[in-house]
């Protein structure tokens, strides 16, 4: 999808604007953390697998290609075969290949956010090849020619009137004067619909949570079955995966599976967490007679022994965003690309460029909740002030505020200056704004004072008053 | 594409500021993988006896809206299916894995059943399988494909029916790789399914609806008696696996 | 022994609301702390630093170093500053072993005011009364940098005719955030319009904090609203001295 992530701006005032949005996200805001937090509770050992996590995390990434070489190693062994993709457009024609190896029409799509990022669905329409996604929120926003707004939860923009809006203009050959009110109804017609699309699909995509190296295998985390019948009733089974996914072992993977599920959604486990090894075997009465893993870099070995090394620990959870106060106002569109909120503000910058990017990481108040859930102990509001040490080093950030920062630096390293400063500027304040005690516009600061308040300062500085008290009393 | 699969691996060893790894820390990390040690494992299951794990198995699969029927003995089963249909108002008809496990329930005691073995149709609206293990933990069922364990089972049919046996229950996940790691030397099978649950989604408005693609009941029928007839050595009472 | 306690004022306190300055100086006196005030102190450097100005932050790092080396600890009536000292500095200088020694002595002695007082000084209760309904937010960085929760309510249990009732969402952040409250003006509109909304809705007649960044937005917003609830800094109304100034953005 083109980025429209310089626009961050526009698109928070009008998201920030749009009704059914702000409904939505009203019901996401309390619910997420509500649900971890009670997942949490229950389990006593939540902080010391958070750690074991992050450990699991950090040793795989210092050992990226002897993971990666073995994962291969037992996905051949099984039967499949490795892809390996340095770009987007890598991937996207690796797939199209396989796809036209086998004559393939139509394509069933489990939700991968890889895929997302590499712009599959446009290619392979370009292509001749249908792509139909099954998982709900994926289907809803396919119809509606929407990105998804959210990591794990596609269509959590919408209220449930849209999506029967959207299902009466997309499904014409049902009875018109059917009642959609409810989500029950929308949801046992999307599977009715879906349904014979699973069955006719030639191939199925699906993404990956996890990669075992142990065994050559790889794991989808999913509640609705979708990404289970994508991936066994097909001809053909392709993984869309990045490199970063790999984990050395089963109990590896037991972990970081443990961490995952009360993360993103409060759930003790997913309904169906599936481990897929290569085809079907000799004997098997269903499943894939051919199985490909896409494994794609697009800039993630860039970020190893970076500052930005961390962020690969990501195990795509949304955490960060069903907490994130900034993603609770603005959703997650106003982002503008396929990773929205805390995670998106860091890694986004990475696969796009700070130049499109760079509103990303600024547009945080680092108040911290993010780092505080990630179940792996990303630092993500360190990682987004790098972005904003490295814009400040490129002069990309803008004048206005450079200006006033270093300004600001310069007198605060001459606390005589800056005391004389300060002094005068209370002294004003204080006259101009004293006996109402506050500010209604400040020339400057529009931005503060178009909707706010400024409070008047008392009038004299600490320490003004200090120095006089000084002065009044014996030494100490 | 090995060109793009040494450009990558290349790229990360320059990252990693070395060359390939040494002879000796790629010793090291193989080891580390064939151990395959456990991590910490929560103490939940882990510190119950066994009956106290197979309770704590239903009770976390009630929780997430699974049924469980609990009969004493194989020679109950084939009547649980039948009272569980006729209770969802369900013709008594089903799909069932043509597992041998499954042999030992004497289905023919009970003709009305209209059972046929293979995999799941479209059409089919109830299946029966085997299961390899429960996990206590979270109320999990751990599901192998097989010759005999369509994984269309799983999935297709609208109710899904496991028969499981209380020696199955097991603590942790852990307990269960192990298990994977026993039946089958040469790896694992094409499909392991960690069922949790029936299928569900929150994808409108945050609120949950069972049956979004998967099927919409999940039921447990629960066997307390702990050997039945025509069993594999695989299994003993109480379990065999380390860690416990 | 007497705690040798030189106080960080911080920038805002300085120009806005020196009563809080006196205020934290009335309680760690009270405490048994000796009080300094060093005068090469201006700012801590936040808004250099989260504005990736590394090189002016170290500046104005190494100058606090140098003005309050010297003392047994240093002690900050906000959690941001505190934390600014407490957990950054050392991230400042990683790659000067000098600086980064002094950076790691400097922090581990330094404080946010109220999280002193209770976890350092062992103080229970407070001689201090002041007749409201009040409610607490719970600054970002206090709470999450430096575990500043329990003490401030703890405190202000013991004063006397003060009821406290929780804020729904007192751990949500208020949209200061220093340059993004005016850098996305929309945004922190909608937070701290949302934590307005929650203050209201406890019918509580006055919301306290232990950072001035949050209170002069809260207040500035409340003002806005017309809205009568007073915006106070934390440390006033532990000393005692809350009636004898105005609620910030209050007239005079």
């Amino acid at each position: 999808m083109q980025p429209t992530s310089h626009l961050f701006r526009e698109n928070s005032r009008a998201e920030l604007a749009n009704g059914t949005l702000q409904a939505a996200l009203g019901m996401a805001k309390t619910g997420f953390p509500l649900r971890r937090q009670a997942a949490v509770a229950r389990l006593p050992e939540f902080e010391a697998l958070r750690e074991a996590g992050r450990a699991i995390k950090d040793h795989v990434l210092d050992n990226l290609d002897f993971y990666l070489e073995r994962y291969e190693r037992h996905v051949v062994a099984a039967g499949g075969q490795v892809h390996w993709a340095r770009t987007a457009e890598e991937a996207r024609d690796r797939i199209v290949e396989i796809c036209r190896s086998v004559g393939a029409k139509t394509v069933a799509k489990g939700k991968s956010m890889v895929a997302e990022e590499i712009a599959l669905n446009d290619h392979l329409e370009k292509n001749g090849i249908a792509p139909i996604e099954t998982d709900l929120g994926e289907y809803i926003i396919q119809l509606r020619h929407e990105p998804p707004s959210h990591i794990i939860a596609p269509a959590m923009h919408l209220l449930k009137g849209q999506v029967a809006d959207t299902f009466r203009a997309a499904h014409r050959d049902l009875d018109p004067a059917r009642p959609l009110d409810e989500p029950r109804t929308l949801c046992d017609e999307a599977r009715e619909v879906l349904r014979p699309r699973f069955l006719a699909a030639d191939v199925g995509i699906t993404g990956a949570n996890f990669l075992v190296a142990e065994t050559g295998s790889g794991i989808i985390v999913t509640n609705e079955g979708n990404g289970d019948l994508t991936q066994t009733l097909p001809r053909v089974h392709i993984v869309m995966t990045s490199i970063e996914k790999v984990v050395p072992t089963l109990e590896d993977a037991a972990t970081l599976l443990r961490l995952l599920a009360r993360s993103a959604t409060g759930q003790e486990f997913s309904s169906y967490t599936t481990i897929s090894t290569g085809p079907r075997r000799p004997g098997d009465r269903d499943g894939p007679e051919q199985y490909h893993v896409v494994l794609l870099d697009n800039g993630r070995s860039a970020m190893l022994g970076t500052e930005f090394q961390d962020m690969l620990r990501c195990i795509r959870c949304s955490a960060c965003m069903n907490h994130c106060p900034v993603y609770a106002a603005i959703g997650g569109h106003a982002y503008g690309w396929v990773y929205p909120g805390p995670m998106g503000a860091v890694l986004t910058p990475t696969l796009i460029g700070l130049a499109e990017a760079g509103h990303l990481p600024n547009a945080s108040t680092f108040c911290g909740r993010c780092e505080s859930v990630c179940p792996v102990k990303i630092p993500l509001p360190k990682m987004m002030r790098h972005w904003r040490e490295r814009e400040f080093a490129q002069r990309l950030s803008p004048p206005v505020y450079r200006g006033g920062l270093r300004l600001w630096g310069w007198v605060a390293r001459r606390p005589a200056l800056y005391r004389a400063m300060t002094g005068i500027t209370a002294r004003a304040m204080g006259l101009v704004g004293g006996r109402r005690g506050r500010f209604r516009s400040l020339p400057l600061a529009s931005g503060w004072s178009l909707v706010r308040d400024m409070p008047a300062p008392q009038g004299r500085t600490f320490h003004s008053l200090w120095a006089e008290r000084q002065k009044r009393r014996p030494a100490p | 594409m090995s060109e793009a699969r040494n450009a990558i691996l290349a790229r990360i060893r320059e990252a990693r500021g070395r060359g390939p790894l040494s002879a000796e820390t790629a010793r090291q990390l193989e080891e580390r993988v064939t151990a395959h040690r456990r991590n910490l494992v929560p103490r939940r299951a882990a510190a119950l006896d066994r009956a106290g794990q197979v309770d704590l198995f239903v009770a976390m699969a009630e929780e997430v809206q699974t049924s469980v029927a609990r009969v004493a003995s194989a020679a109950a089963v084939p009547e649980a299916v039948a009272r569980y249909l006729a209770s969802e108002n369900l013709p008594a008809e089903l799909v069932m894995a043509p597992d041998p496990t499954l042999d030992a329930y004497p289905w023919n005691e009970w003709p009305m059943l209209a059972i046929r073995r293979a995999a799941a149709a479209a059409g089919d609206a109830v299946s029966l399988t085997p299961c390899l293990a429960a996990i206590a933990e979270t109320g999990t069922l751990m599901l192998t494909s097989g010759p005999e364990r369509p994984t269309t089972l799983n999935f297709l049919p609208d109710t899904h029916i496991v028969v499981l046996r209380a020696a199955q229950v097991v603590a942790c996940y852990e307990d269960g790789w192990d298990l994977l790691r026993a039946a089958k030397a040469e790896g694992l099978p094409r499909t392991v399914n960690l069922i949790t649950g029936p299928s569900r989604t929150g994808d409108i408005e945050q609120r949950i609806q069972l049956g979004a693609h998967g099927p919409r009941r999940l039921h447990i029928i629960l066997v307390e008696e702990e050997r039945v007839a025509g069993d594999g050595e695989a299994e003993e009472p109480g379990g065999h696996l380390g860690g416990r | 022994m007497t705690r040798r306690v030189a106080l960080f004022v911080t920038c805002l306190v300085d120009l806005f609301r020196p009563v809080v300055g006196f205020a934290a100086i009335a309680l760690l006196e009270r405490a048994g702390c000796t009080v300094a005030v060093p005068r090469a102190q201006t700012c801590c450097g936040q808004p250099a630093y989260n504005s990736g100005d590394r090189p002016d932050a170290k500046a104005l790092a190494l100058q606090v170093i140098a003005a309050f080396e010297d003392y047994d600890y240093v002690v900050a009536p906000s959690g941001s500053c505190a934390g600014m000292i407490r957990v950054h500095y050392p991230e400042l200088f990683t790659d000067d072993a000098a600086a980064l020694e002094r950076a790691r002595r400097l922090a581990a002695r330094t404080y946010e005011l109220v999280s002193f007082l209770v976890d350092v000084c062992g103080v229970e209760a407070v001689e201090a009364r002041w007749g409201r309904r009040a409610t607490y937010h719970d600054a970002c960085s206090g709470l999450r940098e430096l575990g500043v929760k329990r003490q401030p309510r703890a405190l202000l249990d013991s004063v006397a005719g003060l009821q406290m009732t929780e804020l729904p969402g007192a751990e949500t952040c208020c949209g200061f955030g220093g340059t993004f409250c005016v850098k996305y003006p929309a945004i922190s509109d909608k937070m701290v319009s949302d934590k307005v909304a929650d203050i209201a809705a406890t019918d509580a007649d006055a919301v306290l904090a232990g950072d001035l960044g949050c209170l002069l937005n809260i207040a500035g917003k409340l003002s806005r609203l017309g809205c009568a609830i007073e915006a106070r800094h934390v440390a006033e109304v532990l000393a005692g001295m809350a009636d004898e100034i105005p609620a910030i953005g209050a007239p005079g």
